[in-house]
């Protein structure tokens, strides 16, 4: 029963690789979600996933439904937004909210007229994910981005940090422009990550993966490695309960892997032993 | 232990001026501040954080020039409290490893000598047993030990110091005096924003008065004492 339950749903390929996939993109993804938390740039991470989805269409237009192609125009236009969301974040000193509303829902218009267009293209699939999508070649995204994105954060990791913290000492000691640097690579990385995810997760999904495994985590621990460890083990959980939930209830993969992932940041913000609502009671109650 | 006794350094201002928000807040400002406890005062307003964040290179100048602040490594600034983000999940020993940057770099590894160097300054400011705690759960005279903490670990020969002593309980004042003392007899040259006057003429001989009238430079008494007589002939 277990094992029909379980195990049963991995011996079919196209779930192997899936949940190869989405495992390696639960290793990466939600440690640079656990530094878009800290930096308070979770909505950034919205407007990256909307912005993304134009860029992805146009690359099916000029490609054919090619992983490859939908990817570099993601990338593209992943990139093209992150940049447009840093210069509306400067331009109103913080109050960036309406400014970013209006690009992703921009984004989001422009991204669906175009799929639409495309024939072959399923809008909900592109949209919401499917496990079928997962082909090798997506397979070898996802891995590629995954390895990529592990590798370049452990190199910015420290000046990451020193950058989220305290951005006023790197300029101090002379080291502003790094500073800028460590940042754009970062976005770089958030942008990799969201698009590595797409044809498993959908564009409006991949970046949940990222972000409620990071958010659950700040109810684990208070320190950041703790928080990075919890985001990931979180996410791996959630990868392949997700696919499974996907599996037997015949759901897109995206929408029950960010399920699996809410419920357990719902459960966090409940239970977790950090500034959780039970944490809260029993302080109460101490005093 | 830290302690290395640095060389003749000096921060020499040249007239300068600095606008903040397009307003020009400093105006002719000329001072020299040598090895020792200098201290920069004035009213709320006069331009104080402004002026020390422009010697810090942090700000531009209107116009003049300051000597002696071209490399940035040899800079050691603590800002007011305010602007770090307090709620970083980062432990008190990491917070403090980050002033080797300018030594160990954005990757390598803390070598053994650094992070002998970060125990042997949270001895100093009476903090060994807070190593491991979050920076979150430091109450505000503990966690300005802990800025000094990395100052000490940052070792460098110029301190640049904003209201250093804002909302921190006696005990600590009382340790980061102390430390002023070591830099100072170490030779370090250490340019503090400061309100208190009694705090002034206790502990730092030299002053650059701010005000609305031209910037006064020089032993703190006659500066101080000047400032008294000021509103009444603005008057």
């Amino acid at each position: 029963m277990l094992y029909t339950l379980l195990i049963d749903p991995f011996t079919l390929g196209f779930m192997r690789r899936a949940l190869a996939g989405c495992l390696a993109l639960s290793l990466a993804a939600p440690p640079l979600g656990v530094f878009l938390t800290i930096r308070r740039m979770s909505l950034t991470a919205d407007v990256l996933q909307h912005g993304i989805l134009p860029g992805v269409a146009i690359g099916a237009i000029f490609g054919g439904l090619s992983i490859w192609w939908m990817g570099a125009g993601g990338l593209l236009a992943g990139v093209v937004v992150a940049v447009l969301a840093a210069a509306i974040s400067r331009a109103t000193e913080g109050r960036e909210d309406s400014g970013f509303a209006g690009v992703y829902l921009l984004a989001l218009a422009a991204g669906v007229a175009l799929a639409t267009r495309q024939r072959g293209i399923d809008l909900a699939h592109l949209l919401f994910g499917s496990v079928l999508a997962v082909d090798n070649a997506a397979l070898v995204l996802m891995a590629s981005v995954a390895s990529l994105a592990l590798i370049g954060l452990a190199l910015i990791w420290r000046g990451l940090v020193l950058e989220s913290l305290d951005p006023l000492f790197l300029r101090a000691i002379g080291q502003g422009r790094a500073g800028v640097a460590f940042h754009a690579f970062f976005m770089l990385l958030v942008v990799l990550c969201v698009v590595g995810g797409f044809a498993a997760l959908g564009t409006l999904m991949s970046v949940g993966l990222m972000m409620l495994p990071a958010i659950a985590a700040r109810h684990w621990s208070a320190r950041l490695s703790g928080q990075v460890g919890a985001s990931v083990v979180i996410a791996l959980a959630s990868s392949t309960l997700g696919l499974l939930l996907s599996f037997h209830a015949n759901l897109p993969a995206g929408p029950a892997i960010l399920l699996v992932a809410g419920g357990v940041w719902l459960a966090s913000v409940a239970f977790g032993p950090e500034e959780s609502v039970r944490a809260r009671i029993a302080m109460r109650s101490r005093d | 232990m830290v302690g290395c006794v640095v060389g003749a350094v000096s921060l020499v201002l040249h007239d300068v001026a600095c606008r903040h928000r397009h307003k020009l807040v400093i105006e002719g400002v000329s001072a020299t501040f040598g090895p020792g406890l200098s201290a920069i005062a004035g009213a709320n307003g006069a331009g104080k954080t402004t002026l020390l964040r422009a010697i810090a290179g942090l700000h531009p100048l209107a116009s003049g020039r300051v000597a002696g602040n071209e490399n940035p490594a040899l800079l050691g600034f603590l800002p007011q409290r305010t602007d770090i983000d307090r709620r970083f999940p980062l432990s008190c020993r990491d917070f403090a490893a980050l002033g080797t940057w300018s030594r160990t770099g954005a990757v390598s590894a803390i070598p053994v000598a650094e992070s002998e160097r970060i125990a042997a300054a949270f001895i100093r400011m009476g903090i060994a047993d807070l190593a491991d705690r979050p920076i979150a759960r430091l109450s505000s005279g503990q966690f300005q030990r802990l800025m000094f903490a990395r100052l000490i670990v940052q070792d460098t020969p110029i301190m640049l110091l904003d209201e250093p002593f804002t909302a921190v309980d006696a005990a600590t004042e009382s340790v980061l005096i102390d430390q002023l003392l070591a830099w100072r007899d170490e030779g370090r040259v250490v340019v503090a924003v400061l309100h208190d006057h009694d705090m002034i003429r206790a502990f730092f001989p030299h002053t650059l008065l701010l005000g609305r009238g031209p910037a006064e430079f020089g032993a703190s008494g006659g500066v101080l004492a000047v400032e008294h007589r000021f509103p009444r002939s603005a008057a």
